[in-house]
């Protein structure tokens, strides 16, 4: 195999593993503000314990999405050198920004989070808890805004270069905020945060739900998996809205990648398609389910309005089509059922009914992989339905600029085999990864929060307000009226 | 400020993050390579935990300084990163391996589970230490860039004489500073033996500080060719050397803290001596001098580099005011509570 393939696959590999980590903290760093707002209006020990538990989750989590994410910046350049010099002036300084803003405020008070329990007082934790939540988010931001750009390029020129006589091209600011705030960065930095917030949701339930099925720690589980529930509905429904939007920036920006998304190879009326399998020889969609008309209309308000298709674009200039495809589909699929399934348990929460509804509760503690799976086809889409380029091309102020293809951007000085060797150890080293990842989460899980104080009804009366009433009331009504004994807490099965 | 003078800050400020973090990374290794000195399952956790709340942030240094080559040189950072692909790819293997084995090694009790990631957290930890160190005295040798700005060298050519012994260097430089460090954090028998080490890591350290000065005049006359042209540059060398000599000194008189002052000294005067050394290359060809990569052929825009100094401006305070407050929380000894390692 050739670099370009293996340098690819190299990158796909690290960064889908490195985003396992991302939208799991950002999701649980939300949840985690809540609770400890929660324990700190309410100064309810049991709140407390659960917002401990989750932060020895979230800590775990963190540990490994920043020692996965130092590779990324390294792949940069140690694969991607042509592509470096290329986007350098643009791209080097949101990652820069990301370091200076982010890391160091997440990395900070990520040491005050895990470790400052007994050193600071409850405000103090709060307010760490707060600004690691608010750290993970700006790095999301300098990210997403540094990947939008290479989508859909904007304040900037391609200017010639010339080092030693030899002659080049290289992108060049001529707006920072212009490139910030670049076509696609605000729709695709929403959906994103999004698609983090769903996923730590549905993390929260999963675990929650199978403390639910075991008998233990009813309290924490109720209460968890009522707050993970209601982050997970309101976020899958705007989703739901963002997508869209996001959909409409991609048709107007990248008609190419829309097309891939849709199968839509002649430019004219598009169905939408529920699922399908596309033949890129054939040039159409084999054994799917369309309903005709439907893409025109969620793009123009139109059913028969044309939308571009692949034949628009010479052929070298085309993505792939069949994983963009069944990356966007599995993504949008996944999605309304998030909606579905999330709203549609809302009501079950009087009465505490869901707690009791224990198919459901099975459902909520697999449905994380699928959270996690929308987070990643929603990449995979967006990045497959880049190529073959790494840069987009654009026009700014009426002059073409041109783009960068991904085969340009390699290495001059790497090697195939030392790409493969990279990927050996990679592998390695990220399947072990993996293995203890799964086995300490298992472990913490299995140990669960520490609840001394956390019977219920030891809950000390108290102020607090809608919300703190809100949880209460749905995590308490189970246990008052459920007839078979709930286990003491504390208590093992 | 023109295009050139921003491009020196830029040259400064590089040099500022490269100082800031192996000031704080520099320890945080050190703790790792000296952390099977530990006899007890306490000792071992209170050597882990002593920089359990810090290492992450520190590493965010290497990070940050990453990025700011990125943007500010990104020839440079092209060049490098890809010149030293096999080096850097067990770099990465290497800061992998400790991040988990800090994050895992306590998390279970079985011993063989411990083992291997105490293990993993020494080796990682030495292994990078003497990795940065290599990647430094290639640079200090020069590389065979060409015309396209591009090295072609495999490891192994990359594992001469002169860079293992500056990566042998580096790693007896963070020994020491991080023994000095642990002898802050520790107290009663553990503190005994870390100051042992401490003694033996400065002699050693003492033995490679003047094989490399005397390989470096020998090997590398472009060296000392700034300090012709800035002769106040000898400043720096003169500190060294009462850095270096300062340490044994303050720990007989029983101030450990100036020792570790002087130990940070050290580090940041041969991470200066190293920028002069280089200045104004980023990377020095061996092949045709006319083919360095210099901070002026290597940098950004103009526009760029100004963006980017406003940001580092307003983002500075900031990093300092995180650092202090995260330091200050977790001065003193090492306490073993349940959020520990």
């Amino acid at each position: 195999m050739d670099v370009e393939v293996l340098s690819r696959l190299q990158f796909a590999g690290t960064v889908m593993f490195h985003y396992l980590f991302p939208p799991l903290t950002i999701g649980l760093g939300l949840v985690m503000v809540i609770i400890e707002g929660l324990w700190l209006r309410t100064r309810d020990e049991s709140w407390k314990h659960a917002a401990q538990f989750w932060t020895k989750i979230f800590a775990l989590n963190f540990a490994l999405g920043v020692s996965t994410g130092i590779v990324m910046e390294f792949e940069f350049g140690t694969n991607w050198a042509a592509y470096s010099r290329f986007v350098g002036d643009v791209f080097g300084s949101a990652l820069a920004a990301e370091g200076i803003f982010a890391f160091f405020l997440e990395s900070g008070f990520l040491a005050v989070l895990v470790f400052g329990w007994d050193r600071v007082g409850p405000r103090m934790h709060f307010f760490s808890t707060l600004m690691v939540f608010l750290g993970s988010c700006f790095s999301a931001v300098w990210i997403v805004v540094a990947n939008s750009w290479q989508q859909t390029p904007a304040g900037y020129h391609i200017v010639p270069t010339e080092v030693h006589g030899v002659p080049g091209l290289r992108a060049e600011v001529t707006d920072f905020w212009a490139m910030v705030f670049n076509p696609s960065s605000v729709d695709r930095l929403t959906h994103t945060l999004i698609g983090a917030m769903i996923l730590g949701g549905f993390f929260v339930c999963s675990v929650s739900a199978w403390y639910l099925l075991r008998g233990r720690h009813q309290l924490f589980a109720r209460r968890s998996f009522t707050i993970g529930l209601v982050v997970a509905a309101v976020f899958s429904v705007l989703a739901l809205v963002s997508g869209h939007d996001q959909a409409e920036q991609v048709s107007r920006t990248q008609p190419a990648k829309l097309a891939a998304f849709e199968g839509h190879f002649q430019t004219g009326p598009a169905p939408l398609y529920l699922f399908g399998w596309p033949d890129e020889e054939a040039r159409e969609v084999r054994h799917g389910l369309a309903l005709p008309g439907m893409l025109s209309f969620l793009v123009h308000w139109d059913f028969d309005a044309p939308v571009t298709g692949l034949n628009a674009f010479p052929p070298e200039d085309r993505p792939r089509v069949w994983v963009p495809f069944q990356a966007y589909h599995l993504m949008v699929g996944l999605g309304t059922l998030f909606i579905a399934l999330s709203v549609g348990t809302l009501p079950l929460l009087r009465h505490g009914r869901v707690f009791r509804t224990r198919w459901l509760l099975w459902v909520y503690v697999f449905m994380v992989l699928g959270a996690f799976a929308a987070n990643h086809s929603g990449w995979v889409a967006a990045e497959t339905g880049r190529q073959p380029w790494v840069v987009y091309p654009s026009v700014q102020e009426g002059v073409a600029m041109p783009g960068l293809r991904t085969s340009d951007g390699l290495s001059e000085a790497v090697t195939a085999e030392q790409v493969l060797a990279s990927i050996v150890m990679f592998s390695l080293i990220y399947l072990l990864l993996f293995a203890v990842w799964i086995y300490v989460l298992n472990n913490k899980i299995q140990h669960g929060p520490d609840e001394r104080a956390s019977e219920p009804g030891a809950a000390p009366p108290g102020g607090g307000g809608f919300l703190v009433a809100a949880v209460e009331r749905a995590a308490k009504a189970g246990s008052m009226t459920e007839a078979h004994g709930v286990a003491p807490a504390g208590g093992q099965p | 400020m023109s295009h050139d003078t921003l491009a020196l800050v830029w040259f400064g400020l590089l040099g500022v993050l490269l100082i800031g973090y192996t000031i704080l990374d520099g320890f945080d290794l050190g703790v790792g390579i000296l952390h099977p000195i530990a006899r007890s399952d306490r000792d071992r956790r209170v050597i882990m935990n002593s920089i359990g709340p810090i290492w992450d942030g520190n590493e965010v240094w290497l990070v940050t300084f990453g990025g700011a080559m990125f943007a500010a040189f990104p020839n440079a950072y092209a060049t490098v990163f890809s010149g030293f692909y096999i080096a850097f790819m067990l770099l990465l293997f290497a800061l992998i391996l400790r991040a988990v084995s800090l994050e895992f090694r306590s998390k279970a009790e079985h011993k063989l589970w411990r083992g291997v990631w105490d293990t993993g957290f020494f080796a990682s930890s030495l292994l990078a230490a003497v990795l940065f160190g290599v990647a430094g005295g290639n640079l200090m040798l020069g590389l065979p860039l060409d015309d396209r700005m591009v090295v072609r060298q495999s490891v192994f050519e990359q594992l001469g004489p002169y860079p293992v012994l500056v990566g042998v260097l580096t790693a007896l430089l963070f020994t020491l500073h991080g023994a000095i460090y642990l002898y802050l954090k520790t107290e009663g028998e553990l503190q005994q033996r870390v100051e042992r080490w401490i003694w033996r890591a400065f002699g050693l350290f003492l033995v490679a500080y003047v094989l490399t000065t005397m390989f470096t005049l020998v090997k590398v006359p472009r060296a000392v060719q700034n300090f012709e042209h800035h002769p106040w540059l000898w400043v720096v060398p003169v500190l060294n050397v009462l850095a270096v000599a300062n340490i044994p000194r303050a720990m007989f008189q029983r101030r450990p803290l100036y020792a570790f002052l002087s130990s940070c000294a050290t580090i940041a005067a041969l991470a200066t001596l190293f920028a002069a050394a280089i200045f104004p290359n980023l990377v020095p060809s061996t092949l045709d001098p006319a083919w360095n990569l210099t901070i002026y052929n290597a940098r950004s825009s103009h526009k760029t580099l100004g963006i980017m100094l406003t940001i580092a401006l307003i983002g500075m305070p900031f990093v300092v005011a995180y650092s202090t407050i995260i330091h200050w929380v977790f001065r003193g000894k090492v306490r073993l509570d349940h959020a520990s390692y």
